[in-house]
């Protein structure tokens, strides 16, 4: 039943491991051809896997898990999909509905324990409910503000020996579910001459923009507007890096340009974002001059950290679709031939002269002429030429890579922004090669957050995946250093190994793969054009980058401050 | 600022608790939670007394319509509505002139003595949380055993009508 219906969802690949519960729901995976399972190597890399998949894809990723801690290790994947809003589907076998309630071996209360981090839930009582229940799952997962969903099936439900009669349902509806997409035409329309009033108007978009597949939209009607774009980390992609019009990402390590700008703008134009308090630094003294026009399918949303003064609930795509019709039929200003921006715009470009971020670091050296963590990161731009796929895990490494890749199309760029889980770069590498085969996928990660799902090297053996890792190796764990540094008086407590790492190269190695050492940027460059010639195209490389510890990541926002006050060099 | 929420909910296993884990995650108080089916017995109706301000109303609305077992909010402590309240409270009635106080007092509020024995009445009241309290003042604390409160139901008047 299971199997069948998911064959009709058309799933491409199911991310597993298998157990006591769900032996039944393998031993049909093994009877069929059209579904592939993907063995992992511990479940919370399979759901990383999955949302890796979702993300590069706009498809709903799959994940299949065995009860008790199968299920529990599912736990951060659901987390990490939910706070950034991925279509994922979690099945997790259950122990059989007649010892449910009694602690059986491998049991647990998947729907209680998982709740507070799924869009939604469905548990199975009896096989004949199946069909609709993931169907109605596949349709949550995907619609509004997508979400993860969970199917705990007890093991009774897949009971080989028993037949029923399959239907799986054409379409869905659920009367208490109607998410809205068009966005209220008053609205709108209040929205379009606020855009026309404006004289300091700034762009704000973000990971609503990416997964509603609105980038197109955004592109346009940042030429019509002629307003500068920030974009958040989950947003980045929805703006050519390089386009002039683009000033970054903003926040917490946002550009000097793109935080300026936010602060003196006398119009925030917020599209599929959440004031996240990684961007707005403190809600009170957040963009005093702003009048808010805010986007976002999730009603929630709105006004929910500050308060907006032009709301609009609905689809982004939708609502921009509009949005552009009204701009371009009423004849508003287009860049760079309209003027009325220009004096914004030389304000602007004062901020980005002053304190831009420095697109070319060579010439800087760290400490004793070791390389640089942007140096790395510049080396993976230019050597593919902005236009892999990049995952990063969550740190120094993660900034570094969100500043100093460019990146030029929507879903290449892959990080867990909400839950901030470590871990999850290298298996979401996996899920995009997954999805991806003959594209580059790159894994920015660091020495920290790779150790925390490295067993997924041998899934990768196994399956054959190709992703190129770059891992910035400081020996410590960067961005808790660095508050260490810079707020506990280099108190370093419990941040550093003290010579307790392995060798990344031979490791890799051991696991079959491709490693190399840089620690200089003679050696950098040097492995990079090894690592990505045509030599390794069929090989996982591992680049283990040895850069100076010392390094911070800026500009940092000042606690408790407003998007002006920022550090931007240390000391 | 107190408020009164009605929510209709599809009667199912698991619902009432994304309601309740929803309060407790977002860190949103329920002063009272009332819950049983409909005429339409494939729906329940809850009503939540909580406390906050217009933002966090908003919020916590929000957030309810947002799972997807919600079928209905609305704030009905915004328009002119009825609130009810029902309380069973056991009483030592020792004395002649304790028994008599407890039934004058029970008569003026308009309750109903429900059981009796030799040295206990108990007693059912209906009204609004403020008259229950009263009634808890006036018959003195000393006297009281248990008290037990169903929690604030509530409904709008006139035509307004939550329904699907």
């Amino acid at each position: 039943m299971l199997i069948r219906a998911l064959q009709d969802e058309g799933v491409e690949y199911i991310f597993g491991y298998p157990g006591g519960a769900s032996l039944h729901i393998y031993d049909a995976l093994f009877k069929q051809q059209e579904v592939e399972h993907i063995l992992v190597r511990h479940e919370q890399g399979a759901t990383h896997m999955a949302d890796g998949y979702a993300r590069a894809t706009g498809k709903v990723g799959v994940v299949l898990v065995t009860s008790g801690p199968g299920a529990t290790n599912a736990i951060t994947g659901l987390a990490t999909a939910y706070m950034d809003s991925i279509p994922m589907i979690v099945i997790s076998g259950q122990v059989p509905t007649s010892v449910i309630g009694t602690d059986a071996f491998q049991e647990t209360d998947m729907i209680g324990v998982s709740r507070p981090v799924v869009k939604h839930s469905f548990f199975i009582n009896k096989a004949e409910e199946i069909p609709k229940a993931v169907k109605q799952a596949f349709y949550i997962a995907s619609s509004g503000r997508p979400g993860p969903v969970v199917i705990d099936i007890p093991k009774d439900a897949t009971e080989p020996t028993e037949s029923y009669l399959y239907e799986y349902p054409d379409s869905v509806s659920i009367r208490s579910y109607n998410p809205r997409l068009e966005g209220n035409t008053r609205q709108v329309k209040k929205a379009v001459s606020a855009i026309k009033e404006a004289k300091q108007p700034i762009i704000y978009s973000g990971g609503g923009v990416i997964q509603g597949n609105a980038t197109e939209e955004l592109r346009e009607f940042a030429q019509l507007t002629g307003a500068p774009v920030t974009n958040t980390l989950m947003g980045l992609g929805a703006m050519h890096g390089e386009d002039p019009q683009f000033v970054g990402m903003l926040g917490m390590h946002g550009t000097y340009e793109a935080n300026c700008a936010m602060h003196y703008s006398d119009l925030i134009i917020a599209i599929g974002a959440r004031f996240d308090d990684r961007v707005t630094n403190n809600p009170r003294k957040f963009c005093p001059h702003a009048t808010i026009i805010h986007v976002d399918i999730d009603p929630a949303s709105i006004s929910k950290i500050v308060p907006v003064e032009i709301p609009i609930v609905g689809d982004c795509k939708l609502v921009l679709q509009e949005l552009n019709r009204l701009l371009s039929a009423n004849g508003a200003g287009v860049y760079p031939s309209s003027d009325h921006l220009d004096p914004w715009w030389s304000k602007i470009n004062e901020w980005r002269t002053k304190h831009g971020l420095d697109h070319d670091q060579r010439h800087r050296q760290g400490r004793d002429g070791s390389l640089l963590p942007q140096q790395v990161v510049q080396a993976i731009y230019r050597k593919t030429q902005g236009d892999a796929f990049v995952t990063s895990d969550v740190g120094q490494h993660q900034m570094f890579a969100a500043q100093y890749y460019r990146f030029s199309k929507s879903r290449q760029w892959i990080n867990s922004g909400g839950l901030g889980t470590m871990g999850f770069g290298f298996p979401a590498a996996m899920g995009v090669q997954f999805a991806y085969p003959d594209e580059i996928v790159v894994c920015i990660t660091g020495e920290g957050s790779f150790m925390m799902n490295m067993q997924e090297l041998s899934t990768c053996q196994q399956y054959r995946l190709p992703i190129k890792i770059v891992n910035i190796n400081n020996r410590a764990l960067g961005m808790v250093k660095q508050w260490q540094d810079m707020q506990y008086g280099g108190r370093l407590s419990h941040s550093t190994y003290t010579n307790a790492l392995p060798n990344f190269a031979e490791l890799i190695e051991s696991f079959g793969h491709v490693g190399f050492t840089a620690k200089n940027l003679e050696e950098l460059d040097e492995v990079v054009e090894e690592a990505f010639s045509d030599k390794h195209r069929d090989h996982l490389v591992f680049i283990d980058a040895h850069v100076d510890p010392d390094e911070h990541v800026y500009p940092m926002s000042v606690k408790g401050g407003s998007l002006l006050d920022m550090v931007l060099v240390k000391g | 600022m107190r408020t009164v929420i009605a929510v209709l909910l599809e009667n199912e296993a698991g619902a009432l608790s994304r309601v309740v884990g929803l309060f407790a995650q977002r860190n949103y108080n329920i002063e009272s939670l009332t819950v049983a089916p409909t005429e339409d017995e494939t729906m329940a109706r809850l009503t939540v007394l909580t406390e906050g301000d217009d933002q966090k109303i908003e919020q916590i609305t929000k957030h309810l319509n947002r799972l997807i077992e919600v079928v209905k909010v609305n704030v009905i402590s915004e328009v002119a509505h009825i609130e009810r309240e029902l309380m069973l409270i056991k009483v030592r009635t020792d004395s002649e002139s304790v028994r008599t106080e407890m039934k004058r007092t029970t008569d003026i509020f308009r309750g109903l003595i429900v059981d009796v024995t030799p040295n206990t009445y108990v007693i059912q009241l209906a009204g609004n949380t403020r008259k229950l309290l009263a009634f808890i003042r006036s018959i003195g604390e000393k006297h009281i055993i248990e008290v037990v409160r169903t929690g604030v139901s509530g409904i709008a008047r006139g035509e307004q009508a939550l329904r699907l």
